[in-house]
């Protein structure tokens, strides 16, 4: 599976995008502080976070005999730019070109 | 040392020298060094990149503002380099520096960079420009990198 579908495979879920909606107030959680959270099995938090892993929105560090969770928005921040950004400049320039056009029947 | 206030990671298709000489080569990282303020015009870094040496983040203009300031810790090329990070005005203070991690690494045909910014609690706006910046600063270097395309730095947008 390439890169961005996996990105989009894991925001698909509302228990996934809630555990980094969790990641962006408090980031760098343990497993343990997550589950006491989201109201669901500690099984079920590890494969949500082992997906959000794999799409590389979530990255962990060891610190000492924990693991910390931490939200990472490269990818998002890919997203944004590939299917937001981008369409965004077009809406822009498509506005300025109305005005240049009203302003130029102005001058007529 | 507290826990890390962000950890970015970044897969690049490239090798680590190459990621290496954009974080340290000063006309490399012109190229691709432009944060989400649309009025950024992109930034160098500057410094002989020694242990104990002054590094700084300057304008890309003729000016060459000074915009952050800090230490060099450690240098591995092309596997870690250690900065402290701080505003210039507290370049001698360095309780309020805080920390940036660059981690190298060649995983099977691609680089996994990760960058730990630590020791971020004393200063809140320095957070939140942190928080903008470094996801805008990754994206444009494996761009950059992947594509041999220098960004404009004139239309650099948000």
């Amino acid at each position: 599976m390439a890169q961005i579908d996996k990105v989009f495979k894991a925001l698909a879920d509302p228990s996934r995008r809630r555990l980094l909606d969790r990641l962006h107030r408090e980031n760098g959680q343990t497993l343990g502080a997550l589950c006491g959270q989201m109201g669901m099995t500690r099984q079920a938090v590890t494969q949500h976070l082992a997906v959000l892993e794999a799409a590389n929105l979530v990255v962990t560090v060891k610190e000492g005999r924990e693991k910390l969770h931490y939200l990472n928005p490269v990818p998002l921040h890919a997203i944004y730019e590939r299917w937001i950004e981008k369409f965004e400049h077009n809406r822009l320039g498509a506005l300025r070109d109305l005005t240049r056009r009203l302003q130029g029947d102005d001058d007529e | 040392m507290s826990k890390p206030s962000f950890v970015y990671v970044t897969y690049i298709a490239t090798t680590p020298e190459k990621v290496w000489q954009a974080l340290v080569e000063t006309d490399v990282t012109r190229k691709y060094w432009i944060g989400p303020d649309p009025t950024d015009r992109g930034h160098v870094n500057v410094s002989d990149w020694k242990p104990g040496s002054r590094w700084e983040h300057r304008r890309n203009d003729p000016a060459g503002t000074v915009d952050l300031v800090g230490k060099v810790v450690e240098t591995s090329p092309p596997r870690r380099l250690v900065l402290t990070w701080a505003r210039p005005r507290d370049a001698a203070n360095e309780a309020k520096h805080s920390r940036v991690t660059f981690d190298i690494e060649l995983q099977g045909t691609v680089v996994r960079l990760t960058v730990t910014h630590e020791d971020l609690e004393q200063d809140r706006d320095m957070l939140e420009g942190i928080s903008d910046g470094w996801p805008k600063v990754l994206s444009n270097l494996k761009t950059f990198l992947e594509t041999g395309r220098a960004l404009p730095q004139s239309v650099a947008k948000r």
